[in-house]
């Protein structure tokens, strides 16, 4: 044995070794952070015990002591049931904005790309006016400068017979369900299963001949007529209570209230012209060549747009989509400032009629950290089943 | 979101522009109104929808608006509640302000030209191009000075804007190799400035309103959230888990939060998570403290776009250098990454802007917005309908400053040719 090989190789001394550096830095971060997170919550113990509030959940269960404009439920009820019709009012306004907002946005998007001057300059200005204000003053300005200041209810602007505006709200009709309810819902699904069926049927005959499927207008033509069957044979289950100005009062049809209405008009608004330049963006994103190949193949305006471009910039747009829509439910919380009960409104008032605000703001937080949650993972799921598969 | 083609990236754009073509105005509304029958269709339905939008609108802002309200609380909108006998605090402090940012601007710009010099790019902005530049906040300025009754604010005004454009002329005078100076006098100049307004027996920023405190939230929230964001954006992308996650958290904590909830929270539970010896800071702290935890969670998603944007083999080059991870970071990755997300900055900008109008949600906080609305409760404009001025006037403020931001930021989207290098 020779010395050289006898000697042991110079081992690497512990605080130079890489993995013991990242383990100790590890551990040095996480100490760090949980003494501060340790020291914040030992902070608020010590100040709420000093001041008397308490630190459970109970105040869930008390009376909430004040009521719910636009809601029957009674000032006595526990304070969770009140949070729980503010989540239902934040929904209320998220789900349908989203959809209405997508739409708009896509007219809009597609508007900015029309050969059309005056539609592009339009929508052009209509995204650049809106999104370069602040959604508060949108909202504000819908509320106290527009719904607020319509007529009052004897000079009523009325748009006979759907629609009746005065400063009290908006009158629209409203879908009313009565008599053989249960009979007719049980139609319409089975007029939608009939139409499904078809539209299998119709798209197996095309995939084998190629003749035209026109499962779209041959399905909704197929409810449309069974559903109508139905409502004559059953003695008009589902009828529309219109709005009538009578005198001083409107009576029938659904009142949206002023707050309601400005959310959703100011929130929708708002929401489009971003919505819009997503989809102006995903449709230039598409390679000009897509288009140029189906205007080869003979198809025209609307069906290169339907086929072939939307598809594929629908699919680059699904993310920042997702985005926006997760915006505007959270702008839904701008609500407070027009007195729209939304969840944190409701919250806000069970702080001034004496709910402790950590534990009330924690739980407002929570609802709206709930909605993102769901809407993100939905986004997620959509995007994966858009994303093109790659082999 | 541009594509390019690669048989055309190569070739540079040259400076001769195709002739514009000439069309006369019959053979241009045929092209581009009415060149297919569903064209037509849309021009005819379309054109007096706008000419009814344009007529009211500039009746309204002609005719039957009642612009006297503006006129009378110009004051209020801008500054709200700040004390009338103090006002020459505010015009020391925008003096020095537009004293460093002038200075730093030219320097900057110096050493754009100098760049874009050795390149053979550079080309003389013209007299035209500037004015296009500077339209949306000179037709502002033009508003304001209209709507000003007296001739001393014009005066100041008129010294302030002569005192920027000379800071301007002798910082593009001042030697490139001095630009860290000129950066450290805009932080002194930005300090001085606020002290000048709040120290030596000033105005405490409890009393401050209108649009300087939307501008105050806006330019604070982004100076201090910057850093901030800088670090949780490197830790998102750090190898280490445990930190990693913990940025994450961060992240997706502040982002996925509405902003008015973080403000309530900020006003009524912040200062109990500070220990009962301590004194409880005052509301604009809290305010500005929120915004800066909620605004460094976005920054650090822009920052971590442009770290990945950097390519690996940066890292390697400087890892080969021998540089320290540090030294990595800072002298070669950052400023890459950074340059990229200007942008994207800009547009977070806007947005924090835009936000800043939540802060009226905090008691005791009179921005621009809480001050329109209490302007239609004063005596002579009760129950009048004065809102429809007060929120326009607010809203073409806004408008115009996100705007204006929004187009320079594409301006320099193109520059920096994000996207297309």
């Amino acid at each position: 044995m020779t010395t050289t090989a006898k000697a042991a190789p110079r081992r690497t001394p512990l605080w130079r070794d890489i993995r013991i550096i990242r383990v100790g830095l590890q551990v040095a971060f996480l100490i760090a952070v949980a003494a501060l997170l340790v020291w914040l919550f030992d902070n608020l113990t010590v100040n709420l015990r000093g001041l008397g509030i308490r630190r459970d959940f109970r105040f869930l269960d008390q009376p909430a002591g004040f009521r719910i404009p636009g809601s029957d439920i009674a000032a006595q009820s526990p304070i969770r049931d009140l949070l729980a019709v503010g989540f239902r009012n934040t929904i209320r306004v998220a789900v349908p904005g989203i959809i209405a907002a997508t739409l708009l946005g896509i007219v809009v998007g597609v508007a900015r790309l029309s050969t059309n001057w005056l539609v592009r300059r339009t929508a052009g200005m209509y995204v650049e006016v809106l999104r370069n204000v602040p959604p508060l003053v949108l909202l504000v300005f819908t509320y106290l400068a527009v719904l607020q200041r319509l007529p009052t209810v004897d000079n009523s602007i009325v748009v006979a017979p759907l629609v009746v505006l005065n400063n009290r709200g908006i009158y629209l009709p409203q879908p009313q369900l009565e008599g053989n309810v249960v009979a007719f819902l049980a139609a319409i699904a089975i007029a939608a299963a009939v139409a499904v069926v078809a539209g299998i049927a119709r798209t197996r005959r095309f995939d084998a001949t190629g003749r035209p499927h026109r499962r779209v207008p041959i399905g909704i033509g197929i409810v449309v007529v069974l559903a109508g069957v139905a409502w004559l044979a059953l003695g008009r289950p589902l009828t529309f209570g219109l709005p009538v100005l009578e005198g001083r009062v409107v009576r029938g049809g659904w009142r949206t209230t002023n707050e309601y209405g400005s959310v959703f008009v100011a929130l929708v608004l708002y929401t489009s012209a971003f919505i819009a330049e997503i989809v102006r963006g995903s449709i230039q994103a598409v390679p000009k060549g897509q288009s140029e190949a189906a205007q080869a193949l003979g198809l025209g305006g609307l069906q290169r747009l339907r086929f072939v471009v939307l598809p594929q910039a629908l699919r680059i747009a699904t993310p920042s989509m997702g985005n926006e829509f997760l915006n505007l439910t959270k702008n839904v919380s701008l609500g407070i400032f027009v007195a729209y009960p939304e969840l944190l409104r409701i919250g806000r008032q069970a702080i001034g009629n004496g709910a402790p605000a950590p534990q009330a703001l924690l739980i407002v937080l929570l609802g709206y950290l709930l909605l993102s949650v769901v809407l993100s993972v939905l986004t997620n799921l959509g995007n994966r089943r858009l994303q093109l598969v790659e082999r | 979101m541009s594509t390019t083609d690669p048989t055309t990236a190569p070739v540079r754009p040259t400076a001769t522009a195709p002739p514009a073509s000439r069309l006369g105005p019959l053979a241009w509304a045929r092209r581009n109104l009415f060149s297919s029958v569903w064209n037509a269709v849309l021009t005819v339905l379309v054109a007096p929808l706008l000419a009814a939008t344009a007529y009211f609108l500039l009746r309204f802002v002609f005719v039957t608006g009642r612009w006297d309200v503006v006129i009378v609380n110009l004051t209020n909108l801008m500054i709200g509640v700040f004390p009338r006998s103090e006002l020459w605090r505010l015009w020391l402090a925008s003096a020095l302000l537009v004293l460093v940012v002038g200075l730093a601007l030219g320097n900057a710009v110096a050493a754009a030209r100098i760049l874009a010099t050795e390149r053979g790019t550079f080309a003389a902005p013209g007299a035209w191009q500037t004015l296009r530049r500077l339209a949306p906040p000179l037709t502002l300025l033009l508003i304001i000075v209209v709507f000003v009754r007296t001739p001393t604010p014009l005066l100041l005004l008129v010294g302030v804007i002569v005192l920027g454009l000379a800071a301007y002329r002798v910082g593009l005078r001042i030697a490139v190799r001095h630009r860290r100076v000129v950066q450290l006098g805009v932080l002194l100049g930005v300090l001085a400035a606020q002290l000048a307004v709040t120290s030596f027996g000033g105005v405490s920023r409890t009393a401050w309103g209108g649009l300087l405190l939307n501008l105050y939230f806006t330019v604070g929230a982004l100076a201090l959230s910057f850093p901030l964001g800088i670090l949780v954006a490197l830790g998102r992308r750090s190898s280490l888990p445990v930190v990693r996650g913990s940025c994450l958290v961060y992240i997706e904590f502040f982002r996925g939060a509405p902003l008015v909830i973080l403000l309530f929270a900020g006003w009524l539970v912040l200062p109990f998570f500070l220990p009962p010896q301590f004194p409880t800071p005052n509301v604009i702290t809290r305010v500005l403290t929120i915004l800066v935890l909620f605004t460094s969670a976005y920054v650090a998603e822009i920052v971590r776009g442009g770290l990945q944007g950097v390519p690996r083999g940066q890292w390697e080059a400087a890892q080969a250098l021998g540089l320290s991870p540090w030294r990595q970071t800072r002298l070669v990755i950052l400023p890459q990454a950074l340059r990229s997300v200007i942008p994207a900055l800009v547009g977070q900008a806007i947005s924090i802007f835009k936000d800043t109008t939540l802060v009226i949600a905090v008691a005791g906080m009179t921005e621009v917005l809480g001050v329109a609305q209490t302007l239609t409760q004063q005596a002579a404009f009760r129950a009048q309908g004065y809102i429809l001025e007060t929120l326009s006037f607010v809203s073409l403020i806004f408008w115009v400053g996100c705007y204006w931001m929004s187009r320079e930021s594409q301006r320099l989207e193109a520059r920096l040719g994000v996207g297309t290098r």
